[in-house]
C-alpha cells in the first residue's frame, strides 16, 4: 500500500511542527524520516497513524481517502519507541491482542488465532517466550513483541517511531539489520522514524529528511548523501567541516586561501559556506599555493582502520576534524602539535551565512 | 575491614525495632485491650451480647453501607482519578485540591451538612422527596455520608497508577483496533486493578469506623438506621463497658477477616498485573 501526503500542517499552540509537508511512499519501501529532534518527524508519522489530527492536508492510503479515518479504523500497524506494551499480558496475548478485539464476525476462532501469534513469534524469533511478562524480557525483546503485535493485524502500512531509540548501540546495530530482513520477508509498506543518519542510510530503501517542519530532500540513501539538495542536508548526513567565506567568480575565499567553486562562476562577492566531509580532507607538510590553509594538530586518535585528527586553524582559531586512512596517516608522519596545510579534495559550496 | 556493613541500607534492626514498638504501643496494645475488657463477660454473656437482635441489626447496617458506599467509590473515584490524570482543564488544581477535603473536614461538620441538605425540608431531600425517595434517616443517608469520607481514599491510590500507565499503550490499544471500551476493560482496567482494591479497602474500612458524620444524617432508629459505632457509645453511655468491648470484639474481627481478604485478592491482581 502507498501512502500520499498532500499539504500537511500542524501548529501546536504558535510553533508550527508541520509546514506544507508532501510525500509520497511508494507500496512495499522502507522509508526513513530522518531529521533533528523538534524538526516534525514524529508528528508526521503520528498523523499518518491517525493519533493526531492535522491542521490542514490530506492523507491517502493506496488512492484512498484516510485523513478523517480513526485510527482504530486505519489499519496501521504503531510501534513506539518505548514499547507501550500491555505489561499485565503475556507475549503471547500482547500479540493476539488485535485479533481478540476484533468484532465477533471476523474474529477469527481460537485455533486460527494461536496459529497466527505463534507463527509470528517465529518470525520475530521469539517463540521460547510466548509465555514470559514483558517485564521479564530485555529491551530487543520488548521492541520485537511490538513489531510482532503491530503486524498481527496484518496492517496496510507499518510505522516505527524512533524504533530502536531506547536500546543500547549495539543492541541497536543488531536490531535494525534484522529489521531490513524482516522487512524483505513481509515487505509491508514501512515508515520509521530516527535522528540517527547511520541508522536511516543503512536500513532504508529511501531516506526522507526533515527540518524545522518542511522536507528538505527525499531520495535513496546514495542520492541523499552524494548530492545534498541543501545546505542542511550537507550538514545533518555524514561528519562535515563548514566553512564560512565569499564566493566571487567561482571562488570561495576562506581567510587567507581560495577554493574553486565552478557551480557558481555567476556570484558576485556573495556570502557562502562551504562544505568539506572529514574525509575529503587533505594534510600536507607544505603549503600548496593559496589554496591550503595552515593548522596546528591538536589530538590524533589512531584506533581502528580510520584516523581522526582534530586541527586548529592558525587563521581565525577554529577546529576542524581530519578522517584519514591509517595508511596514508603513516605516510605523512603527522604528530600532535606539527604544523601541516589543510585542503580539500572536494567541496560542496552553498549560499548563506 | 571491621565494621563493613554488607546492606547499602545500615540500620535494619533498629528501624525495624522502632516499628514494632510504634505499633505495638499505638494499634496492638489498645486493641488488645479490647479484648480483656471483654473478657470479663462470660462465655454465654458475651454471646447473649453480641447475637442480640439489635446489635445483629446495627451489623448488617454498618458492614452493608460501608461496601456500598466504597463500591460506589470505587466507580467515581476511578472516575475522578481518570479526569485530573488525562485532562487538562482550568479548575483541575482547585479539583485535585477538594478531593482531600473530606480527610480535613471534621466529621460532624460533614454529618450536619449533609443532613440539613438531605433532610424533607432540606435542598436536595426535598426534591427528592417528591420522586419518593428518602435519604435522610434511612439507610441511604448512611450510604452517602459514607461515600462523602471515603472518596479520597480512592483517588489517592488509583491517581499514581494512573499517572504511570502511558498514554502509549491506550494509542497503541487504539492501533489495533480495540474500541474505547475495549481499551478500557482490558488494558486501563487490569492495569488499575491493584491499586483500585487497595482504594475500596481503604475507604471500607474508613466507612466501617465512621461515626461522626453517619450519627446525624442516620436518624440512629434501633433495628433499621442504627450504625454499630453507635450501639458502642450507647452502651459506654450506660457504663456497659463490658458490652461495649464485646461488639468492639466482633467489628475488630471482621474487619480484620475482611481486610485481610481484600489483602490477597490484591496480591493475586497484582500478580496478574505483572508489576
Amino acid at each position: 500500500m502507498s501512502i500520499q501526503v498532500r499539504h500537511l500542517r500542524k501548529a501546536f499552540g504558535g510553533f508550527a511542527a508541520l509546514d506544507d509537508v508532501s510525500l509520497d511512499v511508494p507500496g512495499g519501501e522502507l522509508v526513513a524520516l530522518l531529521g533533528p529532534s523538534g524538526s516534525g518527524k514524529t508528528t508526521l508519522l503520528r498523523i499518518i497513524a491517525g493519533l493526531e489530527p492535522a491542521d490542514g492536508g490530506t492523507i491517502h492510503f493506496h488512492g484512498e481517502d484516510a485523513t478523517g479515518q480513526p485510527v482504530r479504523e486505519r489499519q496501521v500497524g504503531f510501534v513506539f519507541q518505548h514499547y507501550a506494551l500491555f505489561r499485565h499480558m503475556s507475549v503471547f496475548e500482547n500479540v493476539a491482542f488485535g485479533l481478540r478485539v476484533r468484532p465477533r464476525p471476523s474474529r477469527p476462532s481460537e485455533a486460527e488465532i494461536r496459529e497466527t501469534v505463534l507463527g509470528l513469534l517465529h518470525l520475530v524469533q521469539l517463540d521460547v517466550l510466548a509465555d514470559r511478562r514483558p517485564s521479564e524480557l530485555s529491551g530487543g525483546q520488548r521492541q520485537r513483541v511490538a513489531l510482532a503485535r503491530a503486524l498481527a493485524v496484518k496492517p496496510k502500512v507499518l510505522l516505527l517511531d524512533e524504533p530502536f531509540g531506547a536500546l543500547d548501540a549495539k543492541v541497536r546495530k543488531e536490531l535494525r539489520r534484522w529489521l531490513r530482513r524482516l522487512h524483505e520477508e513481509v515487505h509491508v509498506t514501512s515508515v520509521f522514524v530516527t535522528h540517527d543518519q547511520e541508522e536511516a542510510l543503512e536500513v532504508s530503501d529511501r531516506v526522507v529528511i526533515m527540518n524545522e517542519g518542511r522536507v528538505e530532500q527525499s531520495g535513496t540513501p546514495e542520492e541523499v548523501y552524494e548530492r545534498p539538495a541543501t545546505s542542511f542536508v550537507y550538514g545533518f548526513l555524514g561528519d562535515v567541516n563548514l566553512f564560512h567565506g565569499r564566493i566571487h567568480r567561482g571562488r570561495v575565499r576562506i581567510g587567507e586561501s581560495e577554493l574553486d567553486a565552478p557551480e557558481w562562476a555567476e556570484a558576485r562577492d556573495q556570502a557562502g559556506i562551504a562544505y568539506v566531509r572529514t574525509y575529503d580532507v587533505e594534510l600536507a607538510p607544505t603549503p600548496s599555493g593559496n589554496s591550503s590553509l595552515e593548522a596546528l594538530v591538536r589530538h590524533v586518535r589512531t584506533f581502528g582502520p580510520v584516523v581522526r585528527l582534530e586541527l586548529d586553524l592558525v587563521d581565525g582559531g577554529r577546529t576542524i576534524e581530519a578522517h584519514l586512512p591509517r595508511s596514508r596517516f603513516e605516510g605523512l608522519a603527522i604528530a600532535k602539535g606539527q604544523r601541516v596545510y589543510v585542503s580539500a579534495t572536494h567541496v560542496r559550496v552553498f549560499a548563506g551565512d | 575491614m571491621p565494621g563493613t556493613s554488607r546492606s547499602v541500607l545500615p540500620g535494619f534492626g533498629l528501624s525495624l525495632g522502632i516499628t514494632c514498638t510504634y505499633l505495638g504501643l499505638l494499634v496492638l496494645l489498645p486493641l488488645a485491650t479490647v479484648f480483656t475488657r471483654s473478657a470479663e463477660l462470660t462465655w454465654p454473656g458475651f454471646w447473649d451480647v453480641i447475637t442480640n437482635p439489635r446489635v445483629v441489626a446495627s451489623y448488617r447496617v454498618t458492614f452493608g453501607t460501608s461496601l456500598l458506599a466504597a463500591a460506589v467509590n470505587t466507580v467515581f473515584g476511578l472516575l475522578v482519578a481518570w479526569v485530573l490524570v488525562r485532562y487538562r482543564f482550568p479548575g483541575r488544581r482547585l479539583i485535585d485540591a477538594m478531593v482531600d477535603l473530606p480527610f480535613a473536614l471534621p466529621t460532624a461538620v460533614a454529618g450536619i451538612a449533609l443532613t440539613t441538605l438531605y433532610a424533607p425540608n432540606g435542598w436536595l431531600g426535598g426534591a427528592l422527596e417528591r420522586f419518593g425517595v428518602k435519604v435522610a434517616y434511612t439507610w441511604l443517608g448512611i450510604t452517602v455520608a459514607l461515600v462523602f469520607i471515603g472518596l479520597p481514599f480512592v483517588v489517592r491510590t488509583v491517581q499514581p497508577v494512573l499517572d504511570d500507565l502511558e498514554v502509549e499503550v491506550e494509542e497503541a490499544a487504539a492501533s489495533l483496533g480495540a474500541g474505547r471500551w475495549q481499551t478500557f476493560t482490558r488494558v486501563v482496567l487490569p492495569s488499575v486493578a491493584p491499586a483500585l482494591l487497595t482504594g475500596f479497602a481503604l475507604a471500607f474500612a474508613r466507612a466501617i469506623g465512621e461515626y461522626g458524620s453517619v450519627v446525624f444524617i442516620s436518624g440512629n432508629m434501633p433495628m433499621k438506621t442504627e450504625i454499630v459505632p453507635l450501639l458502642i457509645i450507647t452502651k459506654l453511655e450506660q457504663f456497659d463497658y463490658a458490652g461495649a468491648t464485646a461488639v468492639a470484639v466482633v467489628m475488630l474481627v471482621a474487619s480484620f477477616g475482611l481486610l485481610l481478604s481484600i489483602n490477597l485478592l490484591q496480591w493475586a491482581a497484582r500478580r496478574r498485573a505483572g508489576v
